[in-house]
């Protein structure tokens, strides 16, 4: 694939609203998970939530959208200069020539679930006030970041679970190589409810402590929360050395099962084998693998083998969710983000939470921080319906 | 700027609508369009457990992308494809926010599984065992379009058959009333980046400003205005009567989607 350039980008999740606190607290190897306290929510486990969320109003125009998810997505796109940054290139580049790709799994559904509590006692109605195509739909999220930034080019949600914002990436680079556009939004923004805390809850997928991926204790996933954006644009022919470019893209489906991995991981090997081969890199050329890492048994069970099978014991590689939470449909770009964090400031983030690495799990997990020029990151995305999506990014040539 | 690909292959399935060839009959005006509750099949692609579990949106689903690859005899297991849903599985979600409503809060979790908007794109992958990318949209009204121009994008880049599976189901009450979709409309086409023996048009795509097509028949116009991957209507018009032409369908409040129709003959 040709090269894209990341213009601009933010994260803002429990570990930091903004990059400069995000980076801090990756260089301080800090979680942010905490004993879950969100909303009504009585079950035993750790979430990563963000702080501040409710208390972000969206602007008067905008006010349909209200709900935790999009008000998350305006608390992040505030951060770091990153509304400027894309108005600057819809001067640039031209407001339909801009697209808008966001991954979601939940959207607002929160906002239904409340208003279900809130049923007419007789008819059973919904609230009046309760608005479905703003909040709930996984397309709002798109529609506000789109109305919000003024953009008129194509916009979509990407929705394959928590792959979601990694494929978005997928989407935006198909539309800028054929043509449409010249620049896309790409981004994750998912926030805490009761479908998913209860649902992984179901499946006995929660852990009660904070999560630890790749621990030979690891009993399951901290849920948490993020909003993620990345500003990509048509590379130009000399990009800057210190620029970082998205340079692979590669998706696969397991074809295997609804909720649970392939065992050896052969989706997951045959994603970053594309991605290797979109990037024309070859396994050896990554220094260092931002894992899906959920932290439940069998995830890291099928990513280890998928990883060694293809790059061997020696890649460095680490899980950040430890840190942030597994932040389901936001994961892909908040991941995104620290990857090309890493690259920027050459640090490869040690996973953290983790106490004594599983010995039967032979990637060479990270629980240190290592402090080495990363020159190139692959970071990888796999979720419910055996969907898998790994991307590359680093400095130019 | 346009994007171009082959139509190798057609499902259809909504109210009154039973396949492609009868859609086709309806839309050409060979046949008169009764409205009936559309008829999901049973999705015989599935394992005994997994159809039993299966709703609404995935036999939809199922049906017209084996309908629009048999059609073609595509073997689906290399077969990109690119799903695109208003809202997923109503019926569905509906469960889960009941009984996340009660004391208790406790829900399946196989619904769980199930609530993911890329479901149908799960179970076509482990029906057929296709292991090629796979992307699930979701672009409310505009769906249809935003998988179009997707898939279509698709081709044109990476140069390999792409399938696309647009579909819509309803939600039971009480979310019926805040999103009124009557019915289920679902359309798989089959895009090819070169014209096949089965090929029925090329199409042109591009983004536009004028003012998006309506359907002739009052019916088949409430049909489209009512269920968003009924949006396509317009096109399948065109194709189902072999005419060359150029559809404008709806898409975002800014922007139409023009489709510049050329018969294979």
């Amino acid at each position: 694939m040709k090269p894209l350039l990341v213009n601009t980008f933010t994260a803002s999740s429990c570990i930091g609203t903004g990059l400069a606190a995000t980076f801090e607290n990756l260089v301080g190897q800090h979680s942010g998970l905490k004993r879950c306290a969100f909303e009504t929510v009585d079950i035993e486990t750790h979430v990563g939530e963000v702080p501040g969320v409710d208390a972000v109003r969206l602007p008067q125009n905008l006010h349909k959208f209200e709900c935790r998810n999009n008000r998350l997505a305006e608390l992040a796109l505030q951060q770091d200069g990153f509304l400027q940054a894309v108005q600057q290139a819809a001067g640039r580049w031209g407001r339909r020539r801009v697209g808008v790709f966001m991954g979601t799994s939940t959207a607002g559904i929160l906002q239904t679930e409340l208003a279900y509590r809130a049923r007419d006692p007789v008819s059973g109605a919904l609230p009046s006030n309760f608005e479905y195509g703003t909040t709930h739909n996984s397309f709002s999220v798109a529609d506000y970041v789109r109305q919000r930034c003024r953009l008129e080019g194509p916009a979509v949600a990407i929705c394959c679970a928590c792959a979601s914002s990694a494929k978005a990436f997928g989407s935006a680079r198909r539309m800028i190589e054929a043509g449409l556009i010249d620049a896309a939004l790409v981004g994750g923004v998912d926030s805490l409810c009761l479908t998913t805390l209860y649902g992984f809850h179901s499946l006995q997928l929660t852990s009660p402590a904070p999560c630890r991926p790749f621990d030979v204790a690891r009993d399951g996933i901290s849920i948490g929360e993020a909003a993620a954006f990345v500003l990509l644009e048509r590379a130009p022919q000399n990009a800057a050395a210190d620029s970082v470019l998205l340079l692979g893209i590669g998706e696969s489906s397991d074809a295997y099962h609804m909720s649970a991995p392939h065992p050896e991981g052969l989706g997951a090997r045959r994603a970053m084998q594309a991605a290797l081969q979109a990037a024309q890199l070859e396994p050896g050329d990554i220094d260092y693998i931002n894992l899906h890492g959920t932290g439940t048994l069998s995830n890291d069970r099928s990513e280890s083998q998928a990883v060694t099978s293809l790059f061997g014991p020696t890649t460095p590689c680490s899980s950040t969710k430890g840190a942030t939470g597994h932040t389901l449909g936001a994961a892909g770009a908040l991941e995104a983000v620290i990857s090309t964090l890493a690259i920027q400031n050459g640090l490869m983030p040690g996973g953290v939470r983790t106490s004594t690495i599983d010995p039967t799990l032979m990637a060479h997990y990270i629980k240190d921080n290592r402090r080495a020029p990363t020159s190139r990151v692959l970071s990888n995305s796999f979720g419910f319906g055996g969907t898998n999506c790994s991307l590359i990014f680093g400095r130019p040539e | 700027m346009s994007l171009s690909a082959y139509v190798s292959g057609l499902g259809v399935l909504g109210p009154g609508l039973s396949n492609w060839p009868q859609a086709a009959a309806v839309l050409a005006g060979r046949a008169v369009y009764a409205p009936a509750p559309a008829v999901l099949p049973t999705p015989t692609l599935l394992a005994a457990a997994e159809r039993r579990r299966s709703g609404r949106v995935v036999k939809l689903a199922l049906a017209i992308a084996l309908e629009a690859t048999s059609q073609a005899g595509e073997d689906p297991t290399e077969l990109a494809s690119v799903f695109s849903s208003s809202g997923g599985d109503g019926h569905n979600c509906h469960e889960l926010c009941q009984a996340l409503s009660l004391a208790g809060r406790e829900i399946s979790p196989t619904r769980f599984a199930n609530s993911v908007h890329n479901a149908a794109a799960g179970y076509w992958s482990i029906a057929t065992g296709a292991m090629a990318e796979s992307n699930v949209l979701c672009a409310f009204d505009a769906s249809f379009n935003a998988g179009l121009l997707e898939a279509m994008s698709q081709v044109a880049v990476d140069g390999a058959a792409v399938l696309l599976v647009a579909y819509d189901s309803e939600y039971p009450q009480p979310l019926h009333a805040k999103r009124p979709l009557p019915d289920a409309f679902g359309v798989a086409m089959l895009l090819t980046p070169q014209r096949r023996a089965t090929s029925s048009a090329r199409l042109d795509a591009m983004l536009t400003d004028e003012s998006f097509d309506r359907m002739a028949d009052p019916a088949l116009e409430e049909l489209r205005r009512s269920i968003p991957a009924a949006r396509s209507l317009p096109l399948l018009r065109l194709l189902a009567r072999g005419e060359a032409g150029r559809a404008v369908l709806e898409y975002l409040d800014v922007s139409r989607m023009a489709v510049q129709v050329a018969p294979c003959t």
